[in-house]
């Protein structure tokens, strides 16, 4: 089964200056009990995505077009407010990049621990012992101490790793997972990540990460589906993506990672130019004017083409492979 | 003119900011066009006119003294607006410069200076006024420093508070970095950026000033007879109501007119420009 | 090393006092350090948050008091001058902030920020209008940006502009703060080349401070890897790179995440936090992490051995393609 179905999504923004297409037939997939990485640079809609599927579009954002339907029966988009807020927390949890946007600064770790039981049929010694659970799974040291500690006593990566906690707690079907180790050092993002793997194969949720951080998704996601302008470019597993990338913007985007460059350059590589005003949406591919593939055809809209195996591109040249022009 | 439009354009949309500009463009062409507007000296006494309604001739009546109300309603709202707009501007710049210092200065000269804001905001405005009339005798520059008293210690509080979370951005530290001067780090990145929500609070307390003035000329502590002031007028209705009513409704009236104006007005500004002062 | 230092930075510490009344105390933010830059060499120092890099940065721009050592810059002793008397060394010396949009007064057009050095110091004689043109085309932008404002700007321009105004009075030295920090990283490329690019073009020395080591290794000539405010290593960028000797800096060369997803994970995995600088560790600061401790690392601290240009401050000092003991049995505290 599916956990979350994403089908030709569009969502309008209305702006002083017009009306701005901020995603446009987004589609793809998150699977039961995978992890899908979702991969883009500013501008590319991540935001835009997540607070459509939680139903938390700004006043002036709406959803014209296709659909999300989650766990095959609810379709999100017009799910009834009430509805949709049974479902965040329990069903669909977050973590953001911030820790501290779950966690209430002035109520003891254990106390908002309880409070998001706050459903479950089970006593309050069993809803400890859960809390105690989950803070052992997330390496908390001397767990049961921690509950009646605050935020502020927890270094940034433990509070991560709290908020994680938190979120997994209610077991939910799907993990959106925004930036979770961003803000994180190098040697504790490694541990998150590693740790946030164990933690979803344990639970058995799905897991829909977003990271602008290449190495990250490489090492953690089974699927990736790669973003720009509000556009879904291409989608496939892991290593469809990172070792046979079929769009343009794909491939460039990988060559720009300076940590695919194992020899010492002095020139790194780019991609010169800028995203396309998404309130004049170009006609034809979006990512035209900075490809170094584009042709005439480029000027109609690109289909989205089917290379086999769930890999799909947005490209009239997706059939041939991309030159990486590095040889990974 | 674009640039002057857009702003203009968002308070119309806004159904209370059309009134309230409608409404403040209304007095201040009252204030401008006097004049023009009527060709009765507002301090000419004429027993013989004395307590008369409305009429083609007296648009609003006369007073005790047989003066043209309407006439006296209109330089009134001169002194009002003269008052609100003068001391509002006196209170900013001694508010900016205080809360600059405050601000960006040792920390002793900040607690020291936000004692003295304290004690200032502390004392009651009619108290104050009182004192001060006592001293000085009552004059519309009496009122004037009574408003600028009460206004300044809030403008210099605000100030010093955005100046001081400015002082350690980075675009303030990069301005040390290239060996600016602290004068020139105040005057050029960060007066500019605390300037703004400052102006719109204080166009906000534009009906308080209107109100103080009114409230001091009321009892005799502002403008001196036989100069009109709205306040004055109120009173001399309020004395004379035995009589008839026009006087203290031709006093009241542009007083609450110019006060929704201002209010309406400078809500709109704030909520259309800088939603997050909202609720100050 | 080489003779023509142009910033000599010698046993430098930064104190900072904490706690209220009473008890004064202090932690050191950076706590003994040495390095120096030659001209025209791009030197990089690594480290991850709270290990005293920019702490250091901004002691070498004269931001920071320091509480003991020297900064020497073109042969001038700087850390004793005043603020007026630093001033002719900020023409010589320029910083550039973490955040590329945040660095820009937010209310100046471009035009007025890259040319605000000229109104600084007082310069007189050049068309800032024409000065400012040259200056965005050194860094490619068109001259038309002039007017714009730092919220309209993307990242990566936010960031030309800000080299274009650290370059505005042809400095001797730039010192870098997180160059790329906040970029997407098909601009991060962009704006390296263009520092490498300006560096060899003017001339420039450079300081770049990073947690990116993967952005170390293409730039700096040499790097420092800073821990608890002092230097664990330092040497050539390509000798650290490839064979570390200190752990932590195999630790932080393993713990980066490599764009590959069959690349096996061979990381080192450091088993505890880092510690508090309020409570530094005894011995080798490191050891309460350092998966290759022995009893030796709680007790002594490691004197720096400096070896070809190669310096170190660990007891044991790693063979290159070292690998930690298999069982660490560490108390996770």
């Amino acid at each position: 089964m599916t956990t979350l179905r994403i089908d030709n999504l569009n969502v309008t923004f209305s702006t002083e200056a017009g009306p701005l297409h901020a995603l446009k037939n987004v589609s793809f997939d998150v699977p039961e009990n995978r992890i899908v990485g979702i991969v883009g640079e500013s501008g590319c809609g991540k935001s835009t995505l997540i607070n459509a599927i939680l139903g938390l579009l700004a006043d002036n954002g709406s959803v014209d077009g296709g659909s999300i339907l989650f766990e095959g029966q609810d379709e999100l988009t017009t799910l009834p407010p009430s509805r949709m807020r049974d479902l965040r927390g329990p069903r669909i949890a977050t973590v953001f990049q911030d820790p501290m946007g779950a966690l209430n600064p002035v109520i003891s770790v254990g106390k908002q621990m309880l409070n998001i039981q706050y459903r479950s049929p089970l006593s309050k010694e069993e809803k400890l012992n859960r809390a105690v659970e989950m803070l052992e799974l997330v390496r908390i040291p001397d767990a049961r101490a921690a509950l009646v500690r605050y935020p502020h006593q927890f270094s940034g990566g433990m509070k991560q790793r709290i908020a994680i906690a938190m979120a997994l707690m209610m077991e939910p079907a799907l993990l959106i997972a925004d930036e979770p180790t961003t803000a994180l050092d190098a040697t504790l993002e490694v541990t998150t990540i590693e740790l946030l793997k164990d933690l979803q194969q344990k639970i058995g949720c799905s897991v829909m990460f977003i990271s602008h951080h290449l190495g990250v998704i490489a090492e953690l996601c089974d699927d990736v589906v790669v973003m720009y302008a509000g556009e879904v470019v291409e989608r496939g597993t892991v290593r469809q993506i990172f070792q046979d990338p079929r769009h343009p913007y794909t491939a460039r985007l990988l060559e720009c990672d300076p940590a695919r460059q194992s020899e010492r350059t002095r020139n790194l590589p780019t991609i010169p130019g800028e995203i396309p005003d998404l309130r004049a949406r170009p006609t034809g591919c979006i990512f035209a004017n900075r490809c170094d593939r584009v042709s005439d055809a480029c000027s109609a809209p690109p289909p989205d083409k089917d290379i086999g195996g769930g890999h799909i591109a947005r490209c009239f040249v997706a059939d041939t492979p991309a030159e990486t022009g590095v040889t990974a | 003119m674009a640039e002057l439009w857009r702003p203009i354009r968002k308070i119309l949309r806004e159904p209370l900011g059309a009134l309230g500009l409608f409404l403040v463009l209304f007095v201040i062409f009252g204030a401008v066009f006097a004049d023009l507007l009527t060709s009765w000296d507002p301090t000419k006494i004429n027993p013989r006119d004395r307590f008369q309604g409305p009429s083609t001739q007296h648009l609003m009546g006369t007073d005790q003294l047989g003066r043209d109300l309407f006439a006296r309603v209109l330089h009134g709202g001169r002194i009002a607006l003269f008052v609100a707009l003068v001391s509002t501007a006196v209170s900013l710049v001694i508010g900016i410069v205080l809360g600059l210092i405050a601000g960006y200065g040792p920390r002793w000269l900040d607690n020291l200076m936000i004692l003295l804001f304290d004690a200032m905001k502390s004392f009651p405005t009619v108290m104050l006024a009182l004192a001060l009339v006592t001293l000085m005798g009552p004059s519309l520059t009496a009122v004037m420093v009574v408003v600028v008293l009460v206004t300044v210690p809030g403008y210099a509080r605000i100030i010093r508070t955005q100046t001081i979370a400015l002082k350690t951005s980075e675009y303030v530290t990069a301005a040390q970095s290239m060996g600016a001067s602290s004068a020139r780090i105040l005057r050029v990145h960060i007066l500019p950026n605390v300037i703004g929500p400052l102006v719109i609070l204080a166009s906000m307390d534009i009906p308080v000033v209107i109100g103080i003035e009114a409230g001091m000329s009321f009892l005799g502590l502002g403008v001196r007879p036989p100069t009109p002031s709205w306040g004055s007028i109120l009173n001399d209705g309020f004395t004379n109501i035995r009589d008839t009513a026009w006087i203290a409704i031709a006093g009241g009236v542009p007083i609450i007119i110019t006060t929704l104006g201002f209010t309406f007005l400078g809500e709109t500004l704030r909520d259309v420009f800088d939603p997050r002062l909202k609720g100050r | 090393m080489s003779s023509d230092p142009i910033l000599k930075v010698e046993d430098v510490q930064v104190s900072f006092p904490v706690g209220g009344l009473g008890r004064k105390n202090a932690i050191l933010g950076v706590a003994g350090v040495s390095f120096e830059v030659n001209r025209g060499e791009t030197f990089a120092l690594v480290g991850e948050s709270g290990s005293g890099k920019t702490t250091l940065a901004r002691a070498a721009n004269g931001l920071q008091e320091i509480s003991a050592g020297a900064i020497t810059f073109e042969d001038q002793r700087i850390d004793t001058l005043d603020r007026k008397a630093m001033k002719p060394v900020r023409k010589r010396m320029s910083m550039m902030f973490q955040d590329p949009v945040g660095s820009l007064s937010p209310r100046m057009t471009v035009g007025d920020l890259v040319t605000e050095p000229f109104r600084i110091h007082g310069i007189e004689g050049r068309n800032l209008r024409e000065e400012a043109a040259r200056l965005l085309t050194l860094v490619g932008l068109p001259t038309s940006f002039a007017s714009r404002f730092p919220h309209q700007l993307s990242g990566g321009q936010a960031r030309r502009v800000g080299v274009a105004r650290a370059i505005a009075l042809d400095p001797a030295l730039i010192i870098a703060d997180e160059p790329t920090a906040g970029l997407d990283v098909s601009v991060q490329g962009e704006v390296l080349n263009l520092l490498n690019d300006l560096r060899e073009r003017l001339g420039l020395a450079m300081v770049i401070i990073t947690h990116n080591l993967h952005v170390v290794h293409h730039v700096a000539d040499r790097t420092a890897v800073m821990y608890l405010g002092r230097f664990v290593e330092a040497g050539d960028t390509e000798e650290v790179f490839s064979a570390p000797q200190h752990p932590y800096t195999a630790a932080l060369l393993s713990a980066n995440p490599e764009p590959d997803p069959d690349k096996t994970h061979d990381r080192i995995t450091l088993p505890a936090e880092v510690p508090s600088l309020l409570a530094r560790p005894a011995g080798c600061e490191f050891h309460t992490r350092c998966p290759w401790a022995q009893s030796r690392c709680s007790m002594d601290a490691p004197e720096r051995q400096v070896t070809n240009g190669r310096a170190v401050a660990c007891h044991f000092p790693l063979e290159p393609g070292a690998r930690p003991p298999e069982i660490v049995e560490k108390a996770a505290s």
